[in-house]
């Protein structure tokens, strides 16, 4: 374990770094533009209003309430320290709402509704992908451009088509939300049987498009480990073939983990479009809602999340790969 | 060099996926040539018209027709004013007034009139049947009625002076050949939500989309290239600096940055060029780290050593001792980045993020727009399918290039 200190070490410094820098353009990106979102929104409200004292009234108060009116510096260290007690400010569209409460509302759906999905995804994808190394002949020929297209669909089109297969068509599956929207959120039977007939589109969508692309790159993976001279060596010693596909998927595997660290936040962003397609209560919704209800503080809220969602993951598979990449283990030994 | 394109054009793979974008490309470059006009235009009043030819009832009329006995024309006129949906309601009518419906089959249009007009009566009240249903009824009656009679239609014109003349009588069995009315329009897949055609929409957007591509893709392996070449080959300090900017912007997701860059240039400042750059702008992190691996493992080479012993400025021994080497993966990267550009501008455009809804369609604003006025959950197939399958189309053709590109490169993988 004390080899190990240092990698986790090293990774929790990144990690934290990074935090800092998304944190801090987070707060800076919006900033740096010329035109001020108080006086946008004051515009907004200000609309028929001929008295011009007001208008400016409405501003001072909105200046107030975002503290825009102070120097950025200042601004800064007010919006950690918001930050630090969970508190992001109040939404505009959903006045009064905070936007913490929207965006933990919506949080879980998205969490519930990802996680499993791309996990499910990356399994499925790197088995076939496996599978279709290993097998070739045949299957590759007609698979592999198949696989290929279907990873090229987009992931908000493969959602657009499923609902409309599944869901207008043939009518077995609901169309939008979460649940039925005659339902109030509770924990009985016919709510949570509501939320998995919902569950089900958005998920297999989701899934359907990480299969393709894993697939295709398991697939190559593997083919350049199966050439490896390692592999011949077996087979010279006459190490039985099974045994060589378990070294061989090992081996490819390590690769796949670092590319589903770094097409994570593809991935997601991804799937938060696909959100909006079946109006499903997470956040890509929510920050659909905020993008054309023009609501300032939700809108920075929802990234500062989702980057959030995204650093902590690739963190977390930093150090699964710690664990399971012998040569991270042997460099921490030497 | 041409020994590397006559290997290149070998693969298969890539052969497809490139012979895929050049019909692309010439579909976009020859087809508003045949059809000019701005795709913008709303020649539809109405939203989504059904893909199809339309012909202009108003010119068919003075055309001249021709007499054609049809034996299946009464039937088929009828059919199409009584649909399925029609035949199973009369059924459940007659059911509902009690009258014998054993034997009545529902193809058999005939038959299927004939017992409602004997059976059917406005003044009856069947239990259980809605006001609603009742006026359905009634209304599907008065279009049969006047299908029913088969008689002849009289045409007026009205002259200024409101004065009716008569100019037309349009017997059953009068046709007129599409070829000699004087308007018709070919709509190949119908009308979007604003009445646009959706087929000159779509070729603009694809156009706009993948200059969309090209430009984001120029600009993130332009800075990809030029860190990961500087951070490589340079070293020390310089490489700290470059690859610490660089694995942060890997970690933190670009969708994210994206989205907050785009939202703060505003609607009014966001035309396709600007969203181009900023995708290229977020998008250049897999570059720059692939192009310093490879420059790292190069610049102790033998001839790179000699370039710097010979006095060679950094500039020279970077494009001529290093970029060659190196260029494969630059080309493989570049076509990634095209279309990974075209579908984050897809995607932005779908938050409602995307260029500016005024100048040019794009294929994410096409399918915004299908989406904001639920073509998906109204059957109107055709405005945003052929959007789905031409995003896919280009991209899969882009990434089936890079696969033959690789496997022409990359030894290891070739089948």
């Amino acid at each position: 374990m004390k080899g190990y200190r240092k990698y986790f070490g090293k990774k929790i410094i990144w990690f934290l770094i990074t935090l800092v820098v998304a944190v801090l353009l987070n707060f800076i990106l919006p900033r740096l533009m010329p035109n001020d979102p108080v006086a946008a929104i004051t515009g907004k409200m200000a609309q028929g209003l001929t008295d011009a004292s007001a208008a400016q009234r409405i501003y001072e108060k909105y200046q107030e309430e975002f503290g825009t009116n102070k120097p950025i510096i200042q601004q800064f260290f007010i919006f950690v320290k918001n930050l630090f007690h969970g508190d992001l400010g109040t939404s505009f569209s959903q006045y009064p709402r905070k936007v913490s409460d929207i965006i933990s509302s919506s949080i879980l759906w998205t969490i519930a509704l990802q996680f499993p999905a791309i996990i499910v995804g990356w399994l499925l994808g790197n088995l076939l992908g496996a599978l279709a190394a290993y097998i070739r002949k045949g299957f590759d020929k007609v698979l592999l451009p198949v696989s290929l297209f279907l990873s090229n669909i987009p992931a908000f089109g493969m959602a657009v088509m499923l609902l409309v297969l599944f869901a207008v068509k043939l009518k077995i599956a609901p169309t939008s939300g979460g649940y039925n929207f005659d339902m109030i959120p509770n924990f009985s039977w016919r709510f949570v049987k509501s939320v998995i007939s919902h569950y089900q589109l958005p998920f297999w969508s989701i899934v359907l498009v990480s299969i393709g692309g894993q697939a295709v790159g398991m697939r190559s993976m593997s083919i350049y480990e199966l050439n490896a001279d390692y592999v011949k060596y077996a087979r010279f010693l006459g190490i039985k073939d099974r045994k060589i596909v378990g070294y061989v998927f090992r081996n490819a595997m390590l690769p796949q983990i670092t590319g589903l660290a770094m097409s994570i936040g593809t991935m997601v962003g991804g799937a938060l479009v696909a959100e909006i397609i079946f109006s499903y209560p997470g956040l890509g919704s929510t920050m659909f809602s905020a993008i054309s209800g023009g609501d300032y503080p939700l809108i920075s809220a929802t990234t500062l999340i989702i980057t959030l969602m995204v650093l902590v993951i690739s963190f977390l598979l930093d150090i699964i790969y710690g664990f399971i990449d012998p040569r991270v283990k042997a460099a921490q030994f030497d | 060099m041409k020994n590397t394109l006559r290997q290149i054009f070998h693969s298969s793979k890539f052969v497809v996926g490139f012979l895929i974008f050049v019909g692309l490309l010439a579909v976009i470059f020859i087809y508003p040539v045949f059809h000019p006009g701005n795709p913008l235009d709303m020649i539809g009043v109405g939203t989504f018209a059904k893909p199809g030819t339309y012909v202009s009832l108003y010119d068919s009329v003075t055309t001249q027709t021709q007499v054609l006995k049809l034996p299946e024309a009464a039937d088929k006129r009828l059919a199409k004013v009584l649909s399925d949906e029609d035949r199973v309601k009369i059924v459940n009518y007659l059911t509902a007034i009690e009258v014998d419906v054993e034997g009545l089959d529902y193809s058999d249009t005939d038959a299927l009139l004939e017992a409602w007009r004997a059976n059917y009566d406005e003044s009856l009240k069947p239990k259980g049947m809605t006001k609603a249903e009742r006026n359905y009824y009634k209304r599907l009656n008065n279009s049969l009625n006047s299908m029913g009679s088969q008689g002849e239609m009289i045409v007026t014109e009205k002259d200024p002076s409101g004065e009716e003349k008569q100019m037309a009588v349009i017997g059953t069995e009068d046709y007129v050949n599409v070829k000699d009315v004087a308007n018709t329009k070919n709509l190949v897949f119908g009308t979007d939500n604003f009445g646009r055609d959706v087929l000159k929409e779509l070729v603009s957007a694809a156009k706009t989309s993948i200059q969309i591509g090209l430009i984001a893709g120029t600009v993130a392996t332009f800075i990809g290239l030029l860190l990961g070449l500087l951070s490589g080959y340079v070293g020390g300090l310089l490489d700290d600096i470059i690859m610490f900017i660089t694995n942060i912007f890997t970690v933190i997701p670009s969708f994210v940055l994206l989205i907050l860059i785009s939202y703060s240039i505003g609607q009014d400042k966001r035309g396709a060029p600007v969203v181009a750059l900023v995708i290229g702008l977020t998008s250049w992190t897999w570059t720059a780290r692939s192009v310093r691996s490879q420059v790292i493992s190069l610049r102790n080479r033998d001839h790179v050593n000699l370039s710097r012993l010979s006095g060679h400025s950094l500039g020279r021994i970077l494009l001529t001792d290093i970029l060659p080497y190196i260029a494969s993966y630059v080309v493989m990267a570049f076509i990634l980045q095209v279309s990974s550009g075209i579908l984050a501008e897809a995607q932005l455009s779908l938050l409602g993020l995307g260029p500016k809804t005024t100048e040019v369609p794009t294929l994410g604003l096409m399918m915004n727009w299908a989406m904001l006025y639920s073509a998906h959950l109204n059957g109107s197939w055709w405005a945003y399918f052929p959007v789905i399958f031409t995003i896919t189309l280009i991209s899969f053709s882009l990434n089936l290039m890079n696969t033959g590109l690789d496997q022409v490169f990359n030894p290891t993988l070739r089948d």
